[in-house]
């Protein structure tokens, strides 16, 4: 039974269960629901195709065609004076017995004219050379000996491998020829030309070739980077933080602090950049593409998120807490050591990873510093010239070859797994910490 | 300012001890806001005394004060004399920390510590230097338990989270903290408005026995739970103390009218 009794105002009091009513609102409700699952669903469509992008352009730059071939190391070519001495080494040349082992193993006979041994020597890196050389001066008994090393190919032997090079493109305008073309078939049909495992990729610094090019480099730097910032900024951060929020009086100036904290956390990453430029580099004369300074500049730019983080996490301590402490007499000091801080860890590294993570992906402050330079060696301090993951791939993507393309994707998967990782340790270390009781 | 007539009651059926808390000439100021005017009172040792008054009435500020707590409100300010034993709370050479070991406060949620039932006890002394070894630390835990009358409920779960008690044992647990630092005072801030009526009453027992040692000051809404458990009154309205005097006196027989229409309900 429905009742429509006249209010004071003469309007009628709706009914209940009124069907039109009824129907617009969950028609309303629907198309909410609606809105958020297709909201939801571009977004997994978006994100899923980024990563079947990278992963599938970037999986082949962990394989490496290598020639495994048995290269005889002439006495005659590398130590004609048998003297063992180890400078003269550096004269031989290396590139000479691998063709001659690459071309044995092909079946071509000794005697061979220019256009062949050219042809030869273009299946295989130029990175060979240092690589035998390495292994003889490391270990001179093995002149004389004839071992099996996998050589590295050539990075468009590597593409064809790949499928990266059409081969019905017209011989002139292709990388590889049509008698080249052959012997890798022959090559790879005995299995002397195969895929492995790229082990170089996190071996090799910075090289013109794609095949001998690496992450190594990078690695190191963002590694050191990454060890400055959690040395400086966590320390000082939570320090500040926790001063600002349990000792420092409320006055004028710890709100303008605050305010400046909170604006500092939206300046552009480049600016620290040039603030590392002027003052790391040109100030205080520290040494250009050193990850040292990349690190004093990230550290800069990751302090304020830490610092509100923490004191977003020492807020969320109750305040019963404290009170419990400082009512059985504890000092201000045990209070914030014994009870807050313990309490806000887990927001306190949550804050802190993301932090990390935002400057383990921070490409534009280091590119103000020099950081985007052809490092060869692998930097044993944090006072020598460095790359980092994120300028890695920028450098790289500004290559055209194809092996580089595939690398760029590569180096992004390393990046990415990277973040994920350290994503994954912040959850589970919030985890770990809050389920303590 | 008004003059503030405060009726005192000469000493009731019970004998009360000499004060061991003294206030005098209290005023208390939130930034430009005055919170309490003039507050004159005494406190007798070993003995509970009620602050009793409508919401708003300075009651809890006053508690406040008299361990300090007040002192981490940056725009609180004290003025007047407040002395403990002789010896004046508020001299700029007192150590606070010292205080607040000696006067020990109980609040109206019960707030134990997130670590062990042990370790809530076992913090104040800790800090302090109470115990030189770790069995006087066992035996002054498990003594404080006792005098809470926790001991018998939690003896086995010592190491156990002091929060996945009830409220009423995690309150009790809070006062057996208090008294682990060897307080003279314990302060309570309305400590059974989140209990209910059976933990109440627990409570309120250890009150009464807790008063052979220490002397009690328990703020209270509930005029019933001040008559049963306090030697002594006072009734604070508008940030001012109205009446003080013996409980039985002033629930039978009050001086002033506030006083009068406050515990007949009529306001409050």
């Amino acid at each position: 039974m429905t009742v429509d009794a006249p209010i004071a105002d003469g309007h009628p009091l709706p009914r209940l269960n009124d069907p039109a009513r009824l129907r617009t609102r969950y028609a309303a409700e629907a198309r909410f629901r609606i809105y958020g699952v297709a909201a939801l669903s571009i977004a997994i469509a978006f994100l899923f195709g980024l990563f079947a992008s990278i992963i599938s352009n970037g999986w082949s730059a962990f394989l490496q065609t290598k020639a495994h071939v048995p290269v005889y190391l002439d006495p005659a070519e590398i130590d004609p004076d048998g003297k063992r001495d180890v400078s003269r080494f550096g004269l031989a040349d290396y590139t000479k017995l691998a063709r001659d082992a690459l071309s044995k193993a092909i079946g071509l006979p000794e005697k061979q004219d220019k256009a062949t041994k050219r042809d030869l020597k273009g299946l295989l890196s130029r990175a060979i050379d240092v690589q035998i050389r390495d292994l003889v001066v490391a270990d001179p008994s093995l002149i004389g000996q004839t071992i099996t090393v996998p050589l590295l190919a050539h990075g468009d032997v590597d593409s064809l491998l790949k499928g990266a090079i059409d081969r019905s493109i017209p011989e002139e305008r292709r990388q590889l020829n049509d008698r080249q073309l052959q012997w890798i078939d022959k090559l790879t049909a005995d299995g002397v030309l195969k895929k492995d495992f790229n082990a170089g990729l996190f071996a090799y610094g910075a090289s013109s070739q794609p095949e001998s090019s690496g992450l190594a480099v990078a690695l190191i730097g963002s590694l050191f980077m990454m060890l400055t910032v959690a040395l400086l900024a966590v320390p000082i951060g939570v320090a500040t933080a926790a001063y600002l929020e349990e000792f420092a009086p409320k006055n004028f100036w710890t709100d303008l602090i605050e305010v400046n904290i909170n604006n500092l956390a939206a300046v552009p990453s480049i600016v620290f950049g040039l603030l590392g430029l002027a003052v790391f580099i040109n100030f205080a004369g520290l040494p250009r593409s050193a990850s040292l300074i990349g690190g004093l500049v990230l550290t800069l730019m990751t302090l304020p998120t830490i610092i509100i983080a923490t004191r977003a996490a020492i807020r969320a301590v109750p305040p019963s807490i404290r009170e419990a402490a400082l009512g059985v007499g504890a000092s201000k000091m045990q209070t914030l050591f014994h009870h807050t801080l313990p309490l806000a860890f887990p927001g306190i590294m949550t804050g802190t990873i993301i932090g990390l993570v935002q400057a383990l992906g921070e490409t534009a402050p280091l590119l103000m510093i020099g950081m985007v330079a052809f490092v060869v060696d692998i930097p044993s301090s944090v006072m020598e010239p460095a790359t980092a993951l994120p300028v890695q791939i920028y450098m790289w993507a500004t290559s055209a070859e194809r092996g580089f393309v595939e690398r760029t994707a590569g180096a992004t998967i390393v990046l990415l797994g990277f973040l994920f990782v350290m994503n994954a340790a912040a959850v589970y270390l919030r985890r770990r910490f809050e389920r303590k009781w | 300012m008004e003059h503030q007539v405060v009726h005192r009651e000469a000493i009731g059926a019970e004998p009360l001890q000499p004060a061991t808390i003294i206030a005098r000439n209290v005023n208390v100021f939130y930034g430009a806001k005055q919170a309490l005017f003039n507050v004159d009172v005494d406190v007798p040792r070993n003995a509970i005394t009620a602050f009793i008054g409508p919401s708003g009435c300075g009651k809890s500020t006053f508690l406040r004060c008299l361990n300090r707590m007040n002192d981490t409100i940056p725009i609180c300010k004290v003025t007047g004399k407040i002395m403990l034993d002789g010896q004046d709370i508020y001299d700029p050479d007192l150590d606070v920390v010292e205080l607040r070991a000696r006067v020990g406060m109980v609040f109206q949620k019960p707030n134990p510590f997130p670590k062990s039932i042990y370790e809530n006890i076992a913090y104040g002394p800790r800090i302090h230097g109470l115990t030189r070894t770790k069995k006087e630390l066992d035996e002054l835990v498990e003594q404080c338990l006792e005098k809470a009358g926790l001991l018998k409920e939690v003896h086995d779960r010592m190491h156990e989270p002091g929060t996945g008690l009830s409220g009423g044992q995690q309150q009790r647990l809070c006062i057996a903290r208090a008294i682990a630092t060897r307080p003279d005072v314990i302060l309570m801030d309305e400590p059974c408005s989140a209990l209910d009526p059976i933990a109440t009453a627990k409570v309120e027992e250890l009150m009464d026995e807790l008063k052979e040692n220490y002397t009690i000051i328990i703020v209270t809404h509930s005029m019933q739970q001040a008559a049963r458990v306090s030697q002594r009154t006072a009734f604070f309205h508008l940030g001012k103390l109205v009446e003080v005097g013996d409980t039985r006196q002033i629930f039978t027989n009050p001086r002033d009218k506030r006083t009068q229409d406050y515990i007949t309900g009529r306001f409050g």
